[in-house]
């Protein structure tokens, strides 16, 4: 009788067991710059990913079990991100991470997520991030590719018949690694380079910067910088009444940055992608769909505009979650579904990732877009109406 | 190297250096009184500039309503800060105090981080909109310029009409001389302490106020400010008004100058040589003297 009772215990014990294991919630971590210098980043991307985390376990989580994305604030660091990676890795036992926000924070975590063989997949934009590709199994990234960016509004150039670009650039990771492909891509794209100058990301004015480059004969200006200074040069420019063609990176996704621009904002273009304009884009296209509703979802439970920052982050997450609903919670499997990402409609662009191309973007990726009354449109819409 | 180029640069320069100048003059007038190096300096611009950016544009209000509002209520801020942690202190060193007004300064950014959001936000110009500018001798100027400049040549007057010609300036000046004579005069120091914050916080906030429309602001542009005026007031010795104009606007000035005449990333090596110079050929900067320079206690 005892013997039987012992038994009953033991196999009611062994089921809650079993039962408590499914229950377990699947960990991802996420390293984001919600405070320090680069919050503008940070924020919208730990905004999303919560969001994304909710929604996905109201649909019943990946596989039946729940998701939970372990936000960590790196403050835009790159040795709190290292820290805070290796605590992810080794305490939480995650499967995976999702971010860092900064492209140090990036370049410094990847020896870390290497030598632990857990895949990351970084909202970040400089191209060594995930480049040379041999030298970074584990590391993948989300935001277009600098070179590609560079590649179209040099193409741009060339079509309006110029030649001559003067270059001003921030110095932050991004800036730089963005200022070096301007500078490697320029010769074979028959682009001269008239003026190379930098700013400090706290900078509040760029007067001077821009008056050697309106002294040295450019034919348009390039600015190449993700923090909120980049919104001062188009106003400095025409305040110093340089009215050549200006080109922002990538960098300049989020609407805030239009706005700040007031009436100095008409008439930029910059390559991005198309969450900025997805009212405008056809009902057929790949992108509309998910596009639109993180849109929607995004600005009605957060009340701020979506920018292409946040964007990365859906893509990132979105990519993590699907390769381990193919793959299960096992991190080098995560990895291999995360490698061979084939088709996904993000708001970047639709991703093939590939063992050459932990991007998974080519050149179509990007939409030519332009500031009008302190929104973004289409360039090709604005081009036509004129 | 033409004479437009030239002006332009001079020009933006002192632009810059007219707010770096009043963040110097803030440092000062809270240095004379209390002897106090109060870091929280470059918050108060922040504040004042946020103020004015929520004011404007979130409610509404007319630019030469919100100028002052904003103004008045970074001069409570400023006030509050003082009674909550300068007030209580009895004979704190010098470290102390400067330990003190860091932590305050963190406390202010993280309360404006909470208050508003981490986003940059921008106002437009009181005149005209961003991108007019007039044309003189081949340089162009930003209409935003002349109301920082004019910020800081009506703090100044203001300043100096307080300090000389009202009876609470001079009981101020007073207690900054000889604090215990003052005292025994009738004058309460503890509330020329407070009236001081309350100088230096509103003309930070004036300086946020003016600067804003040109430079956007954030709740983390505190603290590069504190520095550049911080080493304004060195330069230009420490206690002197004039000397935090003189200092602030030669910072400005080199900044500008050598981001438009040397190679990039020269400007922050540039003014810190000068500042390694010229403590070692005039340590108590360029208008100061022994005897301001010696800090004062509490």
């Amino acid at each position: 009788m005892r013997t039987c009772g012992l038994m009953a215990l033991c196999v009611a014990m062994f089921c809650t067991g079993l039962a408590a294991q499914e229950a377990e919630p699947i960990k991802v971590g996420a390293l984001f710059a919600v405070t320090g210098p680069a919050s503008f980043l940070g924020v919208p991307e730990a905004n999303t990913a919560e969001m994304l985390a909710d929604q996905i376990n109201e649909a019943g989580g990946i596989n039946g079990r729940k998701v939970e994305i372990l936000v960590r604030d790196t403050g835009g660091d790159p040795q709190k991100t290292v820290a805070l990676a290796t605590e992810l890795i080794i305490k939480d036992k995650v499967v995976a991470i999702v971010g860092p926000s900064r492209s140090g924070s990036s370049m410094a975590v990847i020896p870390v997520v290497t030598k632990h063989e857990v895949p990351l997949v970084s909202c970040a934009a400089a191209e060594t991030i995930i480049s040379p590709v041999e030298q970074r199994k584990w590391v993948f990234k989300t935001p277009q590719k600098d070179s590609q960016v560079i590649r179209h509004i040099y193409m741009k150039m060339k079509d309006m018949g110029l030649s001559k670009a003067g270059i001003i650039t921030g110095t932050t990771g991004f800036g730089g690694a963005g200022r070096a492909q301007l500078l490697k891509l320029a010769p074979e794209m028959g682009i001269e380079i008239v003026a190379d100058e930098t700013y400090p990301p706290t900078a509040t004015d760029m007067t001077a910067q821009l008056t050697k480059i309106k002294a040295s004969g450019a034919e348009a200006v390039i600015n190449w910088s993700i923090v909120p200074a980049q919104a001062i040069v188009p106003k400095n420019m025409k305040q110093l009444k340089m009215d050549m063609p200006f080109f922002q990176s990538h960098g300049f996704g989020n609407v805030k940055f239009a706005e700040a621009c007031g009436a100095a904002g008409d008439g930029i273009m910059f390559p991005a992608g198309r969450i900025l304009a997805v009212e405008d884009l056809p009902d057929d296209h790949p992108q509309k769909a998910p596009c639109l509703k993180y849109k929607q979802d995004y600005e009605a439970r957060f009340k701020e505009p979506v920018s292409t920052f946040g964007g990365h982050a859906y893509d990132a997450v979105m990519i993590v979650v699907k390769a381990i609903e193919k793959a299960g919670p096992d991190r080098a499997k995560v990895r291999d579904a995360i490698e061979a990402t084939k088709g996904f409609a993000g708001t970047g662009g639709v991703f093939n990732m590939s063992p050459k191309d932990h991007n998974g973007l080519g050149m179509d990726a990007l939409e030519w877009l332009t500031v009008k009354d302190s929104k973004f449109t289409l360039l090709s819409k604005v081009a036509k109406a004129e | 190297m033409t004479f437009a180029y030239l002006l332009q640069l001079v020009f933006a320069g002192i632009a810059a250096g007219s707010i770096y100048a009043m963040v110097a003059l803030g440092f000062n007038v809270i240095y004379n009184t209390t002897g106090i190096i109060n870091f929280a300096q470059g918050e108060f611009v922040m504040i004042g500039g946020m103020l004015a950016v929520t004011l404007t544009q979130t409610a509404g209000v007319p630019v030469w309503l919100a100028l002052p509002v904003a103004v008045v209520v970074t001069a409570g801020v400023g006030a509050v800060v003082e009674l909550i942690f300068i007030e209580p202190l009895r004979s704190p060193s010098v470290l102390r105090m400067i330990v003190i007004t860091i932590g305050v300064a963190i406390i202010l950014r993280e309360a404006a981080l909470h208050v508003w959001d981490e986003q940059m936000r921008a106002m437009p110009p009181f005149v005209g909109d961003e991108i007019s500018s007039y044309e003189f001798m081949g340089a162009f100027f930003k209409p935003q310029a002349f109301w920082i400049i004019g910020a800081l040549v009506v703090s100044v007057i203001a300043l100096e009409a307080f300090f000389r010609l009202t009876i609470t300036g001079q009981a101020m000046r007073a207690v900054a001389d000889q604090r215990d004579a003052a005292a025994l005069v009738g004058i309460a120091p503890k509330r020329m302490v407070l009236l001081s914050f309350v100088v230096a916080a509103g003309l930070g906030g004036l300086a946020g106020v003016v600067v804003t429309p040109d430079t956007q602001i954030a709740y983390n542009v505190g603290t590069e400010l504190a520095i550049w005026g911080f080493l304004a007031m060195v330069i230009g010795g420490l206690g002197s008004a004039a000397g935090a104009i003189a200092g602030g606007l030669l910072i400005g000035v080199m900044l500008k100058v050598a981001d438009g005449m040397l190679p990039p990333d020269y400007r922050t090596g540039l003014v810190f040589v000068l500042l390694l110079v010229l403590l070692a050929v005039r340590p108590t900067g360029i208008l100061g003297s022994r005897a301001r320079a010696r800090l004062r206690e509490f």
